[in-house]
């Protein structure tokens, strides 16, 4: 596939990325927040957004297994097991994600429209991934 | 709570980003976790950089296109600057070092079943949880 079409792809992929996590509310980081926060009148809505993402990609997949055998198996991460990097690393997320109410996706989708706190938050967000690299560099993570 | 329509609109959006999702893996064989495209230009590396780029640049358009048409989706927290720099720098460092966030482990990564996905989603919601169910004791409520 020419590098064109590999851009275009990347391009569509992200505008549809966007638009999801938009309507679906989860760029509203007090919506995330009144999710996590389950003793403040609970807002299910994330696992709705969740459901319907997550399902629709499983429902998809048998047919892409055997259309596009190749890009399957090249988008799988290559690790298999569980270890503590993986539950560290995705419990240190969960701290930020309770307290900032943005994950990675919904932060970049409203770095724009919200400007303020969430371009404060997109710029730390980048300097913890330099965090991460300096750790990788010193053979404190893998 | 929320009302049905609600519960529909959010399951469509998930939807979409489902597909959004499928198309990266169907013609590009990447794996759609923002934390992962993102982390991959810190730093950027040659030849590598600019589907993550053109990816990334959808992202932002979708968000200011619908801007004016869905003004509440972008609501912010009216929390300390601190908390905030402090909630990136987690968000940051750790899904780097749980390689994924919401959206490789918690789409991509439990669409297929993965091991891992589960075991990472499993620690994040319980921190998660954890920490906004604190920090909403300690504040008294969403703000």
């Amino acid at each position: 596939m020419s590098d064109q079409r590999i851009l275009a792809v990347s391009f569509v992929s992200g505008l549809l990325f966007g638009a999801g996590l938009v309507i679906s509310g989860m760029t509203d980081p007090t919506k995330v927040i009144a999710f996590l926060d389950i003793l403040n009148g609970w807002d299910p809505t994330l696992a709705f957004v969740l459901a319907g993402a997550t399902g629709s990609h499983m429902a998809a997949r048998p047919y892409l297994k055997r259309r596009f055998p190749e890009n399957v198996a090249s988008g799988m991460e290559k690790k298999t097991e569980v270890d503590r990097q993986l539950l560290a690393g995705a419990g240190v997320f969960g701290v930020g994600w309770g307290l900032g109410g943005y994950c990675p996706g919904p932060a970049v989708a409203a770095v724009i429209p919200a400007l303020g706190s969430t371009v404060v938050f997109v710029v730390s967000m980048i300097v913890g991934m330099g965090v991460f690299r300096w750790l990788q560099g010193r053979g404190i993570a893998a | 709570m929320i009302t049905l329509n609600e519960a529909l609109i959010a399951l469509g959006g998930g939807v979409l980003i489902g597909t959004a999702a499928t198309v990266l893996l169907a013609f590009n064989g990447r794996t759609a976790g923002i934390s992962g495209i993102l982390g991959g230009l810190v730093p950027p590396q040659t030849g590598d950089a600019n589907w993550r780029v053109s990816f990334l640049v959808g992202m932002v358009l979708a968000g200011l296109a619908l801007s004016t048409t869905l003004p509440d989706a972008f609501t912010t927290l009216e929390r300390p600057v601190w908390t905030i720099v402090l909630a990136g720098l987690l968000v940051g460092v750790g899904t780097r070092l749980g390689n994924g966030c919401t959206s490789g482990h918690g789409v991509c990564g439990m669409a297929r079943f993965s091991t891992r996905s589960f075991a990472a989603v499993g620690a994040f919601m319980v921190t998660g949880v954890l920490t906004a169910t604190v920090v909403g004791q300690l504040l008294g409520g969403v703000v």
